[in-house]
């Protein structure tokens, strides 16, 4: 056990926590404003309900020994992992943890709250929380833990097999931004979309959320080291390159495209550099970021205008963004991947590897995108055919933060004030 | 009597109150208002979709005066909004049968 490792990984954990709520602002900011607390309600409910499960069965899902698909019930309510001395399995050798295992079970916890968090964008406005809170608990068993099993796992499949990630460009970015388009053609558009106009009622807060996502983003890459080291320092000014480089090329696009740079762009860009980094963040150098934050922002802006063309209503660009980025992120990896930079990683085609590595990405790229797909499709079709997945139409025009939460977000003016009635 | 309501643009509202001040006006009520004539909306661009704003923000004016007065004033107001661009606004005037001030319940022109 190393204290300056444990040290780090603690504060990464809480600033990848950070980053839920930073979603929520982000995400917040850019629905109507009768939908504003609905938004920040599917968030920050994945930190109570995720937390939970995790804790009682979703970590011994994903970490435990259960061979190379799913884990195993070995850690279920946490069983053994108090004993600083426990060994995660796989996680010897070359992967022998240095900070204690419950630290480890933290930091792995923020990433599933936030994955499934990241869903809510393309379903925005019309979520019933009933509906969705059954899909986030099912969801994280069914679909996050096997494959954060998969890739994160020494014990994982496509972890044995080679493919590379370094803090989740499958297992959180491609992983909810295809189950986000499997939601979405369950659910359907939202009423009127897209020839009424439904603009952002507060990107003020879409860049509050911009800023704490990409503060929290340090936490999720450089963290993702799991020890206070050179690689964490290199994950970090990764990153911090790419999500310049993504509102450098977002920008650029859309100002030559629209005419405009606008402050939604500079945010959008931004976090479609951070998702095509986190693959690439510790096994990357130099200024491949750059080129990997560029080409995230300028395909991500071109992918968003693919639901006008196709039709789906991926209401806050989840597939655009998450999807498209974390796609980039994850085939680029296999072009600028450098073992200098990381001996547990490989050479990419441009430091002289061969093919072997592209191979091993597009299968975890393409086994993520079907599976997630296929099962986040029938998870919410489940629940729309039973419970309900999606709002009334009349509630939908009331908006989320009366229908389903009784409250509103903004009390502008004393006229009409409330009175009480028990 | 006569209700005087112009609508101009929001930025000359401090020069319509000043000149309604000079022209010896005691009182007004303003309001936010948004509308268009002429001059339309604006266009905006959120992720490349680009949606027009046909409503423009303006500000209302009402003022009562009395019936010898409303030339005065109403030139005053429309000197004090005028920029000759587009969407200047407009200011009317319609008959007004009553007024009461409600403390003092003064009727008619007292009341103005």
């Amino acid at each position: 056990m190393d204290t300056g490792n444990t040290a780090w990984v603690l504060v990464s954990t809480a600033l990848v926590l950070f980053m839920t709520p930073g979603l929520a602002f982000f995400y917040g900011g850019m629905v109507r404003a009768k939908n504003v607390l609905g938004m920040l309600m599917q968030n920050v409910f994945s930190m109570g309900l995720v937390s939970i499960l995790w804790v009682v069965v979703g970590f011994s899902l994903a970490f435990g020994d259960g061979g190379g698909w799913v884990g195993n019930l070995d850690f279920v309510g946490l069983e053994g992992l108090g004993d600083v001395e426990a060994v995660l399995p796989g996680y010897v050798g070359d992967f022998a943890l240095t900070i204690p295992p419950l630290v480890f079970v933290a930091y792995q916890m923020m990433f599933a709250v936030i994955t499934p968090a990241l869903i809510t964008g393309a379903t925005a406005d019309r979520l019933k929380f009933s509906g969705y809170a059954t899909f986030l608990g099912l969801w994280l068993l069914l679909v996050y833990t096997p494959v954060a099993h998969w890739v994160f796992s020494p014990t994982g499949w496509l972890f044995k097999r080679g493919a590379l990630d370094f803090a989740g460009g499958t297992v959180v970015h491609i992983n909810a931004g295809v189950a986000a388009l499997a939601v979405v053609l369950v659910i359907g558009k939202r009423k009127g979309w897209p020839r009424e106009t439904m603009p952002p009622h507060s990107l003020p807060l879409t860049m509050l959320g911009t800023g704490i996502l990409w503060f929290g983003w340090f936490g999720f890459n450089a963290g993702s080291a799991l020890g206070a080291n050179n690689l964490a320092g290199q994950a970090l000014i990764n990153t911090h390159i790419a999500a310049a480089a993504g509102m450098l090329g977002w920008l650029v696009a859309e100002r030559i495209k629209t005419g405009h740079a606008t402050t939604l762009g500079a945010a959008s860009g931004a976090v479609a550099g951070l998702v095509a980094i986190t693959p690439c963040a510790g096994f990357v150098g130099g200024l491949s970021p750059i080129a990997i934050g560029a080409a995230a922002g300028v395909l991500c802006f071109l992918a968003i205008s693919l639901k006008f063309r196709f039709g789906y209503d991926d209401s806050l660009d989840v597939v655009g963004v998450h999807l498209v980025g974390g796609i980039v992120g994850s085939l680029l990896l296999a072009v600028f991947s450098d073992l200098r930079v990381n001996s547990l990683g490989a050479d990419g085609l441009a430091n002289g590897g061969g093919s072997a590595l592209l191979a091993d990405q597009l299968v975890a790229v393409g086994v993520t995108l079907v599976f997630s797909f296929v099962l986040s499709y029938a998870i919410a079709k489940l629940i729309d055919v039973t419970i309900g997945l999606r709002v009334t139409p009349e509630q939908e025009n009331e908006g989320l933060d009366t229908s389903q939460h009784a409250e509103s977000a903004y009390a502008m003016s004393e006229l009409g004030a409330m009175g009480r009635v028990s | 009597m006569k209700l005087i309501t112009a609508i101009v643009k929001p930025f000359k509202l401090d020069d319509v109150k000043d000149a309604l001040k000079l022209a010896g006006v005691q009182g007004m009520t303003v309001s936010e208002v948004q509308g268009f004539g002429r001059q339309r909306g604006h266009t905006e661009v959120y992720r490349g979709a680009e949606y027009t704003v046909d409503f423009v923000p303006k500000v209302r004016v009402e003022v009562l005066a009395d019936d010898a007065d409303v030339d005065r004033i109403v030139d005053a107001i429309a000197e004090a909004a005028r920029t000759d661009k587009i969407g200047d606004g407009k200011v009317w005037v319609t008959d007004v049968e009553s007024v009461l001030r409600i403390r003092t319940e003064e009727r008619g022109t007292d009341a103005v």
